[in-house]
C-alpha cells in the first residue's frame, strides 16, 4: 500500500437495525490533502466519519486511519486525530486557555509545549486579549476557530471537521479556511463534510455520498468537467438527485 | 493525563452556580432539620389529672408522670365529665384519675387503682402516651414498695385502650442519636453517588464526551477524574456533619474516627461506581435522574434507615443483602453506639468492599468510548 495513504477504507459499512447508514464505501485520502466528503442530510457522512475516528464500530468492511485498523486499533487512532464535531464540542464553562491546557494535556504534551503552544495559537487567531474568556462568552465564528485550533493543537497526523462552519456567515467562514489551508501546508491532512458548495471548490478532492454511498469522487475540476457543470453546486444537484432518503 | 482532567472538573464544579453551596448546604440543613422531624418517640402528650383523693400519695404520683418528658400537665379537673370534655374539644390527650381513697386502698390492701383514657383519634399519640402513663403508674408502685418495705401495687386501668407494655431496649431512647448516623449515610449517598452520575449525563448531553471519547484518554481516567472531585466533597461533607452532630446534639462517635473513615471510603467507592453504570445506560439526565432517584427510595426504605431490617418480613431482610447502604448504616450505628471496631464489622465491610469492586468494575466495563 502506498505510505503516503493516510485514510482507506475496503466496502465499509454500518447498518442500524434495517437500515444501512453507510453502504460500501471505497476511498482513499492522501496525506496532506484537503479531502470533501459531501452529501445531503441523512447521506451517511457523520456516520461514516464517526467511524474513522474510532467512535463507531463498523458492520462490515475494512479501512485503516493513520495506519491503523478502524475495527480494532481504535484507541492508536485516537492518538493521532483532531476531530471538530457538527455540534459545538469545546468546555463553555472553562476559559480559552483552559479548554486548550485540557485538550493538550490530554493529547500528553508538557506543560511548557501546552503554554507556548497556547500563546502562538493565540497570537495566529488574534485572540490574545480572549485568553480569559469563558468560552461561553464567544461569539460562535469565534468558538468554531478556537475549536478548529484546537483540534490540530496537538500536531495530529489527520483531522476531521464535522460541519465546521454551519451557521457562520461567509466573512467568518473564509478566514476558517483560510486556518483550514495553513494547516494543510504544515502536513495535516484535513477531512471536512460540508454543505456549502463554495467550500467545495477549495478542496484537493471531494466525494460525494448518496444514500450511503460514494456516487462521485474526484477533483472539483474534473467533477464539474464529467458533469459539464459551471459549479460545484450544480455537479452536486445533478448527483443528489439521484437519492431516495433525505430529508 | 489525569491532572489535567481532574483541573477540569474542581474548575467546572467550583464555577457551577449551585453545586458547592448545595454541598455545604444540604448536610447543615439536613442535619439541623430532619433529626427532629424524623422523631418516633411521642412527646408532649397533653395530660388532665382528676385527683378525687387529694392525698400525699396521689400528688406524688401526678409530679412523678408530669415530671416525665412524655407528658405536658394540661390542667386539672374536679369530675371526668369536664376532663371529657377537653378531650372532646382536642384540647387535652390522656385523662389520669385518681379514684378517692386512693391512698387509704393502697395502704390497707396494697392495691389501689387508677383510670387512664386516652383519646384514640390521634391513634400513636394516645396509644403511646397509655403505654407510657401504665410504666410509670407500675413504677410508682415499686418505688413505693421500697420505701415501706411492703408489696405495693398500683394497677392502672384501661378505659378506652388495651395497653400493651412498649418496651424498648433503649429506655430514653433518644431518636436523634438514632437518626444522626443514619443521615450522613443519606447524605454521602446523594453526593457521591447522584452528582457524579448526572455530571457524566451532562457531557452526554451536552456533547463534550464525544470530544473526549474521540481522544487517547483512557476509561479509568476519565471516570477517575468525574469522581475523585465528589469524594472530595464527600470527605468534606462526612466531616462537617460529624461536627455538627457534636456541636448540636452533643452525639460523638464511641468507637474510632479511623473506622467511619474506614467504612466512608469503602461505601463511597461503592456508591459512585453504581452511579457512573447508570450515567453510561442512561442517554438524558430525564433517564438518569428518574433511575437513580428509583434505586434511592429503594436503597434508603430498605436500609433500616427508618424501620429496622430486623422487623421486615423474610423475603424482603433477603432484598436489603444487596443493599450497600444497609451495611454503610449498620456500620455508622454500631461505631457510634456500640464502639464497634473495624474488626467487630470485618462482614459489613468486607461486603462492601465486595460492592465496591462489583460497581466499578461493572462501570469501566460499560463505560464504551466506541459504540
Amino acid at each position: 500500500m502506498d505510505k503516503d495513504i493516510v485514510i482507506n477504507t475496503d466496502k465499509l459499512t454500518k447498518k442500524f437495525v434495517s437500515f444501512t447508514a453507510v453502504d460500501h464505501i471505497t476511498f482513499d485520502v492522501r496525506q496532506g490533502e484537503i479531502f470533501g466528503f459531501l452529501g445531503a442530510n441523512g447521506a451517511g457522512k457523520t456516520t461514516a466519519m464517526r467511524m474513522l475516528c474510532g467512535l463507531s464500530k463498523p458492520t462490515e468492511g475494512k479501512g485503516t486511519v493513520a495506519g491503523f485498523d478502524i475495527s480494532r486499533q481504535q484507541e492508536n487512532i485516537k492518538k493521532n486525530i483532531g476531530y471538530m464535531s457538527q455540534k459545538f464540542s469545546l468546555y463553555e464553562d472553562l476559559k480559552v486557555w483552559e479548554n486548550s491546557r485540557l485538550f493538550g494535556g490530554i493529547y500528553g504534551l508538557t506543560d511548557k509545549q501546552i503554554a507556548d503552544g497556547t500563546d502562538e495559537m493565540l497570537r495566529k487567531l488574534d485572540f490574545e486579549q480572549e485568553r480569559n474568556t469563558l468560552v461561553k462568552s464567544l461569539p460562535l465564528g469565534w468558538k468554531q476557530k478556537l475549536a478548529f485550533s484546537l483540534a490540530i493543537f496537538h500536531n495530529p497526523k489527520i483531522v476531521f471537521l464535522d460541519e465546521p462552519t454551519g451557521g457562520v456567515d461567509p466573512a467568518t467562514r473564509r478566514k476558517f479556511w483560510e486556518l483550514i489551508y495553513d494547516a494543510s501546508e504544515r502536513g495535516i491532512t484535513v477531512f471536512v463534510t460540508t454543505h456549502y458548495m463554495d467550500e467545495a471548490e477549495y478542496c484537493d478532492r471531494v466525494s460525494i455520498m448518496v444514500d450511503g454511498r460514494i456516487d462521485a469522487l474526484d477533483s472539483p475540476k474534473r467533477l464539474k468537467e464529467h458533469y459539464s457543470a459551471q459549479s460545484m453546486d450544480e455537479v452536486f444537484t445533478k448527483i443528489a438527485r439521484k437519492a431516495q432518503r433525505g430529508d | 493525563m489525569l491532572k489535567y482532567l481532574l483541573e477540569k472538573e474542581i474548575k467546572q464544579f467550583i464555577r457551577n452556580s449551585l453545586l458547592p453551596r448545595l454541598v455545604l448546604f444540604m448536610p447543615v440543613m439536613m442535619l439541623l432539620i430532619t433529626p427532629w422531624a424524623a422523631d418516633l418517640i411521642t412527646k408532649n402528650v397533653k395530660l388532665v389529672v382528676v385527683d378525687h383523693d387529694h392525698s400525699t400519695f396521689s400528688h406524688r404520683f401526678v409530679n412523678k408522670a408530669t415530671a416525665s418528658d412524655y407528658f405536658l400537665m394540661y390542667g386539672s379537673s374536679g369530675s371526668y365529665d369536664q376532663a371529657m370534655e377537653l378531650i372532646e374539644k382536642g384540647d387535652a390527650d390522656i385523662i389520669l384519675e385518681i379514684p378517692h381513697n386512693f391512698e387509704r386502698d393502697l395502704m390497707r390492701s396494697g392495691i389501689a387503682r387508677v383510670l387512664i383514657s386516652a383519646n384514640t383519634v390521634n391513634g400513636t399519640k394516645g396509644s403511646l402516651g397509655s403505654s407510657y402513663l401504665s410504666q410509670i403508674t407500675a413504677g410508682f408502685g415499686e418505688e413505693l414498695s421500697k420505701e415501706t418495705g411492703r408489696p405495693l401495687v398500683v394497677e392502672p386501668r384501661s378505659a378506652t385502650l388495651k395497653v400493651v407494655p412498649n418496651i424498648r431496649y433503649n429506655p430514653t431512647m433518644d431518636y436523634k442519636k438514632f437518626m444522626v448516623p443514619a443521615f450522613m449515610v443519606m447524605l454521602l449517598t446523594l453526593i457521591c453517588g447522584f452528582l457524579p452520575a448526572l455530571n457524566i449525563v451532562m457531557e452526554k448531553e451536552t456533547g463534550t464526551i464525544e470530544q473526549i471519547n474521540v481522544t487517547p484518554v483512557g476509561k479509568i481516567t476519565f471516570i477517575l477524574a468525574k469522581l475523585i472531585p465528589y469524594w472530595i466533597m464527600g470527605v468534606i461533607v462526612l466531616t462537617l456533619s460529624l461536627v455538627i452532630a457534636w456541636l448540636v446534639y452533643g452525639i460523638v462517635p464511641a468507637g474510632s474516627l479511623l473506622a467511619i473513615y474506614t467504612g466512608f471510603v469503602v461505601y463511597v467507592i461503592a456508591l459512585s461506581g453504581f452511579g457512573i453504570v447508570v450515567s453510561n445506560y442512561s442517554a438524558t439526565m430525564q433517564q438518569a435522574m428518574f433511575v437513580m432517584f428509583f434505586f434511592m427510595m429503594i436503597f434508603i426504605l430498605m436500609s433500616g434507615l427508618f424501620t429496622p431490617v430486623s422487623s421486615m418480613p423474610d423475603w424482603a431482610q433477603k432484598i436489603t443483602l444487596v443493599n450497600p447502604l444497609r451495611y454503610f448504616i449498620k456500620i455508622m450505628r454500631s461505631i457510634f453506639f456500640k464502639a464497634s471496631t473495624v474488626a467487630d464489622l470485618w462482614l459489613d465491610y468486607t461486603v462492601l468492599v465486595g460492592f465496591a469492586m462489583l460497581s466499578n468494575l461493572w462501570a469501566v466495563l460499560s463505560y464504551r468510548k466506541t459504540s
